[in-house]
């Protein structure tokens, strides 16, 4: 703001905001994001989603990907409550007349007001929600997060095939959501690729010392142990199981939440081999990945993390919607994004299928060498 | 047979832990008669003193152990002359002691949250540490070996201290007595003092063991322990000391056997259904004994 006719200028755009949104619809297009910056540890994924998401609007205004028109990127905090994330969707609704909204970070929140966006027709896409049901709400509702259902069974099959898999030891945190589904869901998959479950132990949230559950599952000889954990805990059971002389061929396949470089650290050589499957992981060679870790490192000082990937291609793929649209139309927008396959995100090629889950290929991984590589 | 032998190594390694810390527990409870729910706060504070001496200073863990059972002993003196000195001095309820506890854990978790992170973490693993051997088919860690010998060690100490000295007979005669004590000149203040400290450096002797053994230090690590120690307190029968020892040896051995021959989901109901089962039958706990024997 160096001269006066650029204060000028300033001056006449905030007196047209002050019109109503209609004056400045012209040329811009507003797209909501309810990400939590607060409320205790879903802030850690919702700062990753609204940093990338700022990344990926920022990056399409700069190459002018709508042409004249300007993306605005309006953030407003859901503070992980259900209550203030319905407040955040109807204040994007009907004040800031968004074309689409990116979140909410958690799922309870998106049951609570994933509906909302849906009576008024606004697109909503999900970049962090993985309860089963969310995209069900109505077809207004879009995910990029896979369910853990789309992750697991192609792993253990993959695993089971390769390695002659005939008994599984399965051990999971049974006070956990998260863990817990997991275990549902690897169970059924496990079942379905006929192979005998010889041992099933539970564990609790912070719990340390896994010797017991692990000397019985030892006992049981299986060719397999499933891990329902999340990366502290994958760590110290393998550590211990290892340390009790679980044989080095017994294969161990985690949990999506394994896959930290945290993992490394505590499991120290005893990660070595962990099998997991997932959606992204910071060392893909998918090329735009490569780029976006690089932008976000030097924009943010930090690493992205799955979350910032797939908030960066909720964002991408709303702004390709509205491009495809031509418009703003909250209808022309949900039904390209509707039509989305293929496009080129940081978690490789990407699209919707007719439930508006997200297809994209999970990719297997293996610990090797202190980082996680692709599972050949 | 091998599983039931490996079962038991399991056992007694994590039940002297749990020993360990309830001793100290104990200890606060009978000559005190306080119930300090700070305790696995202060154990907490041992274990990261420990790992912090260890990284940082690069401190050789057996002397990091012991200025970590010293640090925490210090904190749990600072609590009394801060916090439950001050209030029973005036008058407080016991039960208003109780809260304070709560709340003097609840701020020491928060202060290492705020310095160390919510994360888990961990000592660095040195190759003295990895040895292991097989016999008859059971795998014996060192690691464990040491957490028994030290757990032995420390329980030895403290009952040559109690038993066999002037001052362990002053603190036993406060447990009969507080007025008693003061009565035939025992110098309560200092006692208790020092009470709270062998009461914090025994939980911190007990973080570091088991921050080493399960590899795993976080600010929220006390939170079971406490449960541990609250079921080995009553036990090993209310402020009864080498009872509170075998208790959590115990302790230690029902819970792996549980996990081993029950089911994994039923470890802590089984421990704390021990501990219904105990006060129904021996409402003093295993070991427990009248205030006249206590002394």
């Amino acid at each position: 703001m160096s001269s006066p006719y650029q204060r000028l200028a300033a001056l006449l755009v905030v007196g047209a905001l002050g019109l109503g949104p209609s004056a400045a619809a012209a040329d811009t297009v507003t797209i909501g994001l309810a990400q939590s910056i607060t409320g205790g540890s879903p802030a850690l994924y919702g700062i990753e989603q609204k940093n990338a998401a700022e990344l990926a609007v920022d990056e399409a205004n700069a190459a002018k990907l709508l042409g004249d028109r300007k993306i605005q990127l309006v953030h407003l905090d859901d503070g992980a409550d259900r209550g203030q994330t319905v407040n955040v969707f109807q204040r994007l609704i009907g004040r800031d007349k968004v074309v689409a909204i990116i979140g909410p970070t958690l799922s309870t929140g998106a049951f609570a007001a994933d509906p909302i966006a849906q009576k008024a027709g606004v697109p909503v896409v999900a970049a962090s929600n993985t309860a089963s049901g969310v995209t069900d709400i109505g077809d207004y509702i879009f995910r990029v997060s896979p369910p853990e259902d789309r992750v697991t069974p192609g792993v253990l099959k993959t695993v089971v095939d390769r390695f002659k898999v005939k008994r599984v030891a399965q051990i999971y945190g049974i006070d956990d959501q998260l863990t817990k589904s997991a275990y549902n869901t690897q169970k059924k998959a496990l079942e379905a690729l006929g192979v005998e479950i010889v041992a099933t132990e539970t564990f609790q949230r912070g719990d340390v010392e896994f010797a017991a559950q692990l000397t019985k599952i030892k006992a049981a000889q299986p060719d397999l142990i499933v891990l329902g954990s999340l990366a502290e805990e994958s760590a110290g059971i393998l550590r211990q199981a290892r340390q009790l002389g679980i044989p080095k061929e017994v294969v161990f396949v985690g949990t999506q939440s394994s896959i930290s470089s945290k993992f490394f650290e505590l499991a120290g050589p005893a990660a070595e081999g962990l099998i997991a499957g997932t959606a992204w992981y910071i060392d893909s060679p998918e090329p735009k990945n490569q780029e976006f870790v690089k932008k976000y490192e030097a924009r943010f000082g930090r690493k992205p993390d799955i979350y910032s990937a797939y908030g960066y291609d909720a964002a991408s793929l709303v702004i390709n919607a509205i491009k495809e649209a031509g418009s703003g139309d909250r209808k022309a927008v949900r039904d390209n994004l509707a039509k989305t396959k293929n496009f080129p995100g940081v978690l490789g090629p990407i699209g919707f299928d007719a439930g508006r889950e997200p297809v994209i290929d999970p990719k297997i991984l293996v610990a090797s060498g202190g980082r996680f590589v692709i599972f050949k | 047979m091998s599983v039931f032998l490996q079962q038991t190594v399991n056992g007694l390694s994590l039940g002297s832990a749990y020993a360990v810390f309830a001793v100290g527990f104990t200890l606060l409870f009978g000559v005190l008669n306080v119930l300090n729910l700070a305790q696995g706060a202060v154990f907490m504070v041992g274990a990261f003193t420990g790992l912090e001496l260890v990284r940082l200073v690069e401190l050789p863990l057996p002397l990091a152990f012991l200025v970590a059972m010293v640090t925490a002993g210090a904190v749990s003196v600072l609590t009394q002359v801060a916090v439950f000195g001050p209030l029973e001095r005036r008058g407080g309820h016991r039960w208003m002691g109780l809260i304070a506890s709560l709340a003097v854990a609840r701020l020491l978790v928060a202060i290492a949250q705020e310095v160390f992170g919510t994360q888990v973490l961990r000592y660095p693993s040195e190759p003295w540490m990895e040895a292991s051997w097989t016999i008859a088919g059971v795998q014996i860690q060192g690691l464990q070996l040491i957490v028994l010998a030290t757990a032995l060690l420390v329980m030895a100490a403290l009952a040559v201290l109690l038993r066999a000295t002037q001052t362990g007979r002053a603190i036993r005669t406060m447990a009969f007595n507080p007025n008693v004590a003061r009565l035939v000149g025992v110098p309560v203040q200092r006692m208790t003092l020092l009470t709270y400290f062998i009461a914090g450096a025994l939980a911190g002797a007990a973080g570091v063991q088991l921050g080493v053994l399960y590899n795993a230090v976080s600010p929220f690590m006390g939170e079971t322990i406490l449960l541990k120690g609250l079921t080995v307190l009553i036990l090993g029968g209310l402020g009864h000391v080498p009872g509170a020892a075998l208790a959590g040896l115990l302790l230690g051995l029902t819970e792996v056997y549980s996990v081993g021959y029950l089911s994994s989901s039923f470890r802590d109901a089984v421990g704390f259904g021990l501990v219904f089962i105990i006060l129904l039958v021996r409402p003093h706990g295993l070991f427990g004994l009248t205030t006249r024997q206590r002394a």
